[in-house]
C-alpha cells in the first residue's frame, strides 16, 4: 500500500511535468512565431527582430524550455511583456484572494452539499429528493454569470445588503473581507454545491443498491444504522473524489465570479493576459492552476486508497 | 404520443418544447425579429416599452432582436462544436480499443495528461495566442472536450469488445472495420446519446463563458454569452438588461438537461434505497 | 394456533409495473422442519423466501397476503415491529456470502452485529458466542478468525461465517437463499452438511431455496415445486421423487435422474482422428493454466473435459480456438498445425472449428437481426448471395427447431434457450467439423438445458459433427460424451472412454468430485458423510 501511494505521488508529479512542457509547447505551435502575435501586423521588421532578440527567441525551444522550467522551479516565473513586472510579485497576492474566495465557497459548500445529497439518495424517490433533484439541476443548468447578477440586482441593487463589487485590499479586517467577499462566495457556493449534490447522491445510490445493504436490511438494523454504518464507510472512497472534483472546479470557476465582480484574483489577472495577448502572464497562470488542480486531484486519490478496506490491510486471501 | 418507443414525461416535454422553441428561433431568425442583429434603434440601455419589448442594450441595440439573432450563433456554434468533439472522441476511442495495446496507451496518456488540467485554462492559453475567431473556437472547444467524448467512448466500447459476439466475429476472421463498424458501433451508440446532451450543455455553457469573458464570439455578431458583457453595467442601475440573454442560456441548457434526464431514466434501474423495508 | 412458527397465507408480490411475481401461494412450517422451495428462474422462490421476512426488493411490492410468524402478521408490524422480528425470528443467508459482507468491517464486527443491536448480548458475550458458533461450525482458528476482513477468506469459508451471523441470535426461522449454488461441488457437500447440522442442532424451521432438486432432497423433509409463481405442487420429499403428481413435476424428476446414469448411445468408439492437441502450456502473464495437456477428438464423437472454477478448462477452449496463444505443444486438425494465434489461421481453419459459449445474452450482437447473425458466416465463408443467404439461414433455422420467420427479428426478445440455439445455428452456419461447446447449458433452466443437450445430440447424428464439450457438471458427462477429461490445476489427470472414468478404479480426485455430485435420493449426503468418516477412522 506504501508503494501504492508513492506511485501516486510520482504520478502526479509526472503529470505536473508532462503539463508544463504542454503549455510550453503550445505556444510554439503558433504560425509565425510569438513575436509577430504580440506586436501584430503593424510591427516593422526592426520592432519584431529587436523583440524576438528580447525573448530569446534565436535560441532552439528546448533550451528555452529548460531555462524557463528550471526559472520556474526557483520561483521565477518571469516577465510581463505589457507592463514588464515581475510575474511572480503579481500572482502572489492574487493568488492568495482566489484561495480566500474558493476556500469561502467550499467551506459552505462541502458540508451542505455531501450531508443533502447522502439525505436525497436514503430518501431516493421522496419529496426531498425531488427538490433536490430540481433545483440542482436547475442550478447546474444556469451560467455562472446568471446566478451572480441575480443575487447583485437583489442583494446588491434592491437591498444594498452586500456590495457589489467585490474590492479588497491586502490590509482589510477579515470580517470585512468575509462581507465584501459574500456575494461571490454565494454564487462559488450555489454552483459546486449542486453538482456536489447530484454526485453525491449517485455514488450513495450506487452503494446502496449492494447485495450487503440488503443483507444489513434483513439482520433487522434500524435504517440510521444502515445508513451510517453500513452505506457511508463504503461511500467515503467515491465521495472524497466527488469532493476534489469539485474544489478543482472552484478554482477554476472562480475565474468567471471574478469577471463579474471585479475580484482581483488570478482568474481575472490571466484573462487580463490573454486580452492583451501577454505570454509569459497566461503561461504563469495556467502552470499555477494546473498545479492546483493536479495536487487537489493526487490528495483526492491518496485519500481514496486510504479509506479502502481492501487496500488498508493486507490481502491475504486469494 | 412517443418518442424512440418511449412515452417522454412532463419534463421532457417541457424540454423537448424550449429546445424546439429556440431552434426555430434560431433558424428562422431574420423573419422573426423585428430589427437588425446590429441595428442601434433605441437609446443606451433603454427600458422594456412596446416597441423594444425587452429594452435596448448599451449602444441602443434592441435586445430581443439580438437575443433571436443570437440563438443562431451561441447554438449554432456549440452545436458544431459538440458534433465534432463527439465525432473526434468516438473515433479515438474506437481506435484505442480495437487499435491494439499502443495505440490504446498512447492515446489514453495524452488524453490523462489534457484531463488533468482544466479545460478553461488550456483554452485561454489556446485562445491568447490565436486569438478568438469562431473557427478557431470552435476547434479548440472541439479538441479539448473530445478527450472527455473518448474517455466515455473508449470505456464503452471497451465493455462491449470484450462479449463473446466480438470474439465471434473476430474468430470468423472479420476485418477490424467490420468489427468497429458492425459490432462495436451500433452497441457504443445508445448509451452515449445523453452524453451527447450534456457535452452540448458544457459546451454551449462554455462558449457563453468565454464570450462573456470577451474571449469568444466577438461583436458586432450577437450572441448570449457577450450580450451579457455588453449589458453587464446596467445591472448596477437595477436594470435587467444582462440578465435577458442569460435567462436564455439558463432556459437552453435547463431544456436539454431535462431531455437528458428523461432519456438516462429510461435505462435507470431501481436501486435498492427504494426498497420495500 | 402457534404450532406453526411460519405461516404464509395467500401471498401475492407485484412488480411495480403490475407484473405478478408470487401469484396465492401458501405454506407453512413447523418448529424444526425444513421446506424446500424449488424452481427454475422467474419460478418466484426467491422473492418468497424475501417475502417471508416482510421484504420486497426494489421494483417489487407485496400485495396480498399474510405471513405470520409465531402467529404474528409481520405485514402487520410497524417499521419497528418487523425490525425486530428481522434478524431475530427469522434470519436469511444469501447465495452470495462474498457481496452479503460488508467489506468495511471485519466478520467478527458484522457477526456480533445483530445479537448486540437486537439487545440480546452484550459484546462481550456476543463476541464469545460468535467464537463458539466459529468453533462449531468448523471454521479455522476460531479466535482469530472474525478479526479478518471478507475479502480475505475464502468463499467456502465465508458462506459457513454467514451461517454464523444468520444464527446468531437463535432465530426460529432461516431463510436460506440458493446458499451453494455459488460454490464448487467439492465445497458444496461441506456446506450443505453443515447446514444440515444447524437445522438439527438449533431446532431451526427452514426455507430452503435452490433450483436443484438433488440438493434439496438431502435438507428437506417437505418440497414445494413452483413455476413461474404458482404453486406446482407440495409433498414430502419422498412423494416428489419418487411418485410425483403433476407432468412438470415429473419432467423435473425425471431429467435429474437421467444425469445420474451413464447414456448407452454414449458407448461408441470413434477412431477417425480430428483435433489432436499433444503436450501444449499455455499462459495468461506469468500464470501459467494448462501445462502440458494432451487430448485428441476423433469424428464424431463428443469429449467432455471436466473440472471445477480454476481448473483450466475453460482456457483449454481458448487455447484451441487460438484466442489464447499456446506457449508450447502442438495442436493439430486433420492432420494439418493450427498456428497459436487466430489471427494467423486461414479462413478454411477458422470456419472448421466453432464455439458456443455459456452466456448466450452476450454471445448474440443485440443490435442484428436474427438473420443477420446466422447469415454472417455463410456468405463470408461461402461468398452467399443474400437470396442464397436467406435460404440458408431459413435452412438453419428449422434445423434448430425455430420457425423461419425468427429471422427478422432481434435476439433480445427471445428466452436464453432460444438466443442459445440461435448460436447453434450461426456456429452450423460455417459447416464446421468441430463445435466446441463451453458450458453451454450451465446458465440454462434444467428443463431448457435439457433440450438444447438433445438438440446437439440430434445434430451430431445428421451431420457428423464433433464437440469438444466443456463443463463442470457431471451429469451431462454421463449423458452425452463418449469419452472423458478430468482437468485439475491446468492437467488432464484422467482420461478416457466415460464408462471407464466414472466406474472404479479411480483417481482420488476424480472420486471425490464423483463423491460431491448430489444424487436423486434422500440418504446420500448422510452415506457420502459416512463414508468419509470411515475412510478418515
Amino acid at each position: 500500500m506504501f508503494r501504492l501511494l508513492i506511485t501516486r505521488v510520482v504520478l502526479g508529479l509526472l503529470t505536473l511535468f508532462a503539463i508544463s512542457i504542454l503549455i510550453f509547447a503550445a505556444t510554439e505551435m503558433l504560425p509565425g512565431d510569438v513575436a509577430s502575435a504580440v506586436l501584430g501586423q503593424g510591427a516593422t521588421p526592426e520592432t519584431l527582430a529587436a523583440f524576438r532578440l528580447e525573448l530569446g527567441l534565436d535560441r532552439p525551444a528546448y533550451i528555452r524550455y529548460l531555462e524557463w522550467f528550471t526559472g520556474v522551479l526557483q520561483g521565477d516565473l518571469g516577465v510581463s511583456l505589457t507592463n514588464k513586472r515581475d510575474i511572480l510579485e503579481s500572482i502572489a497576492p492574487r493568488f492568495g484572494n482566489t484561495m480566500f474566495l474558493a476556500g469561502f465557497a467550499a467551506l459552505i459548500a462541502v458540508p451542505v452539499s455531501v450531508g443533502l445529497g447522502i439525505l436525497a439518495a436514503i430518501n431516493e424517490g421522496k419529496w426531498i429528493d425531488r427538490v433536490a433533484n430540481i433545483v440542482s439541476l436547475a442550478t447546474i443548468s444556469v451560467p455562472e454569470f446568471f446566478i451572480a447578477y441575480v443575487l447583485i440586482l437583489y442583494f446588491a441593487v434592491k437591498h444594498r445588503w452586500f456590495p457589489s463589487l467585490a474590492t479588497v485590499f491586502p490590509d482589510m479586517a477579515f470580517s470585512t473581507k468575509l462581507y465584501v467577499t459574500a456575494l461571490p462566495a454565494i454564487t462559488l457556493t450555489l454552483l459546486v454545491t449542486a453538482h456536489m449534490l447530484r454526485m453525491t447522491r449517485s455514488s450513495v445510490l450506487a452503494i446502496m443498491s449492494q447485495p450487503y445493504i440488503e443483507m444489513a436490511f434483513l439482520k433487522g438494523l434500524p435504517r440510521a444504522r444502515v445508513i451510517m454504518r453500513h452505506a457511508l464507510p463504503n461511500a467515503a472512497a467515491p465521495i472524497i473524489a466527488v469532493i476534489a472534483l469539485n474544489l478543482a472546479y472552484l478554482i477554476v470557476g472562480v475565474v468567471v465570479i471574478e469577471v463579474v465582480f471585479v475580484y482581483p484574483g488570478m482568474g481575472q489577472y490571466m484573462v487580463d493576459g490573454v486580452t492583451k495577448r501577454d505570454l509569459p502572464v497566461v503561461q504563469a497562470c495556467g502552470l499555477v492552476f494546473a498545479s492546483a488542480f493536479i495536487i487537489l486531484n493526487t490528495i483526492a486519490d491518496i485519500l481514496g486508497i486510504l479509506v479502502n478496506p481492501r487496500l488498508r490491510k493486507r490481502n491475504t486471501g486469494h | 404520443m412517443k418518442i424512440f418507443g418511449y412515452k417522454p414525461t412532463l419534463s421532457a416535454w417541457v424540454g423537448i418544447f424550449i429546445v424546439t422553441f429556440f431552434l426555430v428561433l434560431a433558424i428562422f431568425a431574420p423573419w422573426i425579429a423585428p430589427y437588425g442583429e446590429a441595428e442601434t434603434v433605441g437609446r443606451t440601455f433603454g427600458r422594456s416599452s412596446a416597441e423594444f419589448w425587452l429594452g435596448n442594450d448599451n449602444i441602443g441595440r434592441d435586445i430581443l432582436s439580438r437575443i433571436i439573432y443570437g440563438a443562431r450563433t451561441t447554438i449554432g456554434v456549440a452545436l458544431v462544436t459538440t458534433i465534432l468533439s463527439f465525432t473526434i472522441g468516438t473515433i479515438a476511442g474506437l481506435m484505442a480499443v480495437v487499435g491494439g495495446p499502443v495505440i490504446d496507451q498512447i492515446l489514453s496518456r495524452f488524453v490523462d495528461i489534457m484531463l488533468s488540467i482544466p479545460l478553461l485554462v488550456f483554452a485561454l492559453i489556446v485562445l491568447s495566442m490565436f486569438g478568438s475567431s469562431i473557427p478557431t473556437l470552435i476547434m479548440t472547444i472541439a479538441i479539448l472536450d473530445s478527450t472527455r467524448v473518448f474517455r466515455l467512448a473508449r470505456a464503452v466500447s471497451m465493455n462491449i469488445a470484450v462479449l463473446e459476439y466480438v470474439e465471434v466475429a473476430k474468430l470468423r476472421g472479420e476485418g477490424l472495420w467490420w468489427v468497429m463498424r458492425k459490432e462495436i458501433l451500433p452497441n457504443a451508440l445508445p448509451p452515449m446519446i445523453s452524453e451527447f446532451g450534456l457535452r452540448f450543455c458544457f459546451n454551449f455553457l462554455f462558449v457563453a463563458g468565454l464570450s462573456f469573458l470577451g474571449l469568444g464570439i466577438q461583436p458586432p455578431l450577437a450572441d448570449w454569452g457577450g450580450m451579457v458583457r455588453d449589458s453587464g453595467k446596467a445591472i448596477s442601475f437595477g436594470l435587467p438588461a444582462p440578465l435577458w440573454p442569460a435567462m436564455a442560456i439558463a432556459l437552453m441548457t435547463i431544456g436539454v438537461n431535462l431531455i437528458v434526464d428523461w432519456i438516462l431514466s429510461i435505462n435507470a434501474r431501481p436501486s435498492g434505497a427504494s426498497a420495500e423495508m | 394456533m402457534t404450532e406453526h412458527v411460519l405461516k404464509i397465507n395467500n401471498l401475492r408480490v407485484e412488480s411495480v409495473s403490475g407484473l405478478v411475481l408470487v401469484d396465492n401461494v401458501s405454506l407453512e412450517l413447523k418448529k424444526g422442519e425444513v421446506l424446500g422451495l424449488i424452481g427454475e428462474s422467474g419460478a418466484g422462490k426467491s422473492t418468497i423466501g424475501l417475502s417471508a421476512m416482510s421484504y420486497a426488493r426494489a421494483g417489487c411490492r407485496i400485495t396480498g397476503g399474510e405471513v405470520l410468524i409465531n402467529g404474528t402478521d409481520i405485514r402487520k408490524q410497524d417499521a419497528e415491529g418487523r425490525r425486530d422480528m428481522r434478524g431475530k425470528r427469522i434470519a436469511y443467508i444469501a447465495q452470495s456470502a462474498a457481496a452479503s459482507f460488508n467489506p468495511s468491517h471485519t466478520i467478527m464486527d458484522q457477526v456480533c452485529e445483530m445479537p448486540i443491536q437486537h439487545g440480546l448480548m452484550s459484546k462481550d458475550e456476543a463476541r464469545k458466542w460468535a467464537i463458539e458458533l466459529f468453533t462449531s461450525l468448523g471454521l479455522p482458528n476460531p479466535q482469530t478468525f472474525g478479526d479478518r476482513y471478507p475479502h480475505q477468506v475464502s468463499g467456502g469459508q465465508l458462506q459457513r461465517a454467514m451461517a454464523a451471523m444468520a444464527i446468531s441470535c437463535r432465530p426460529d426461522i432461516l431463510v436460506f437463499d440458493e446458499p451453494t449454488t455459488a460454490l464448487d461441488v467439492t465445497t458444496q457437500i461441506e456446506v450443505l452438511a453443515l447446514f444440515k447440522k444447524v437445522v438439527k442442532e438449533y431446532n431451526t424451521a427452514a426455507l430452503y431455496i435452490t433450483h436443484d432438486l438433488a440438493v434439496v432432497a438431502q435438507i428437506s423433509d417437505r418440497i414445494m415445486v413452483l413455476r413461474h409463481g404458482k404453486m406446482v405442487e407440495l409433498g414430502t420429499t419422498e412423494q416428489i421423487l419418487q411418485q410425483p403428481k403433476e407432468a412438470y413435476t415429473a419432467a423435473l424428476v425425471s431429467e435429474r435422474k437421467a444425469a445420474d446414469h451413464i447414456a448407452e448411445d454414449v458407448k461408441v468408439e470413434h477412431n477417425e482422428p480430428l483435433l489432436e492437441v499433444k503436450d501444449v502450456r499455455a499462459s495468461y502473464g506469468s500464470f501459467e493454466v494448462i501445462k502440458g495437456v494432451s487430448i485428441a477428438v476423433a469424428k464424431g464423437e463428443t469429449v467432455a473435459v471436466v473440472g471445477e472454477s480454476g481448473s483450466g478448462k475453460s482456457s483449454m477452449a481458448r487455447m484451441i480456438t487460438g484466442l489464447l496463444a499456446r506457449t508450447s505443444g502442438t495442436v493439430t486438425f486433420k492432420g494439418k498445425e493450427l498456428a497459436p494465434n487466430y489471427k494467423h489461421r486461414s479462413r478454411e481453419d477458422l470456419q472448421r472449428i466453432q464455439l458456443i459459449y455459456q452466456l448466450p445474452d452476450v454471445a448474440l450482437n443485440p443490435r442484428q437481426t436474427i438473420g443477420e447473425i446466422i447469415g454472417r458466416p455463410a456468405q463470408f465463408y461461402f461468398g452467399m448471395s443474400p437470396a442464397k443467404t436467406k435460404e440458408r439461414v431459413a435452412e438453419l433455422l428449422t434445423q434448430v427447431g425455430l420457425p423461419v420467420d425468427y429471422a427478422g427479428r432481434l435476439s433480445t426478445a427471445l428466452s436464453g434457450g432460444q438466443k442459445q440455439r440461435i448460436a447453434i445455428a450461426r456456429a452450423l452456419a460455417a459447416n464446421p467439423e468441430l463445435i466446441i461447446c463451453d458450458e453451454p447449458t450451465s446458465a440454462l433452466d434444467q428443463l431448457v438445458a435439457d433440450e438444447i443437450l438433445k438438440l446437439l445430440k440430434k445434430l451430431q447424428d445428421e451431420l457428423g459433427l464433433s464437440y469438444l464439450f466443456i463443463t463442470h457438471d457431471l451429469g451431462i458427462v454421463r449423458r452425452i460424451a463418449h469419452r472423458t477429461a478430468v482437468m485439475l490445476r491446468g492437467e488432464i489427470i484422467a482420461q478416457g472412454p466415460t464408462a471407464q472414468i466414472f466406474n472404479p478404479p479411480f483417481h482420488p480426485y476424480t472420486e471425490n468430485l464423483l463423491a460431491s455430485v448430489p444424487e436423486m435420493r434422500t440418504d446420500w449426503l448422510t452415506d457420502v458423510l459416512a463414508k468419509r468418516q470411515q475412510k478418515t477412522a
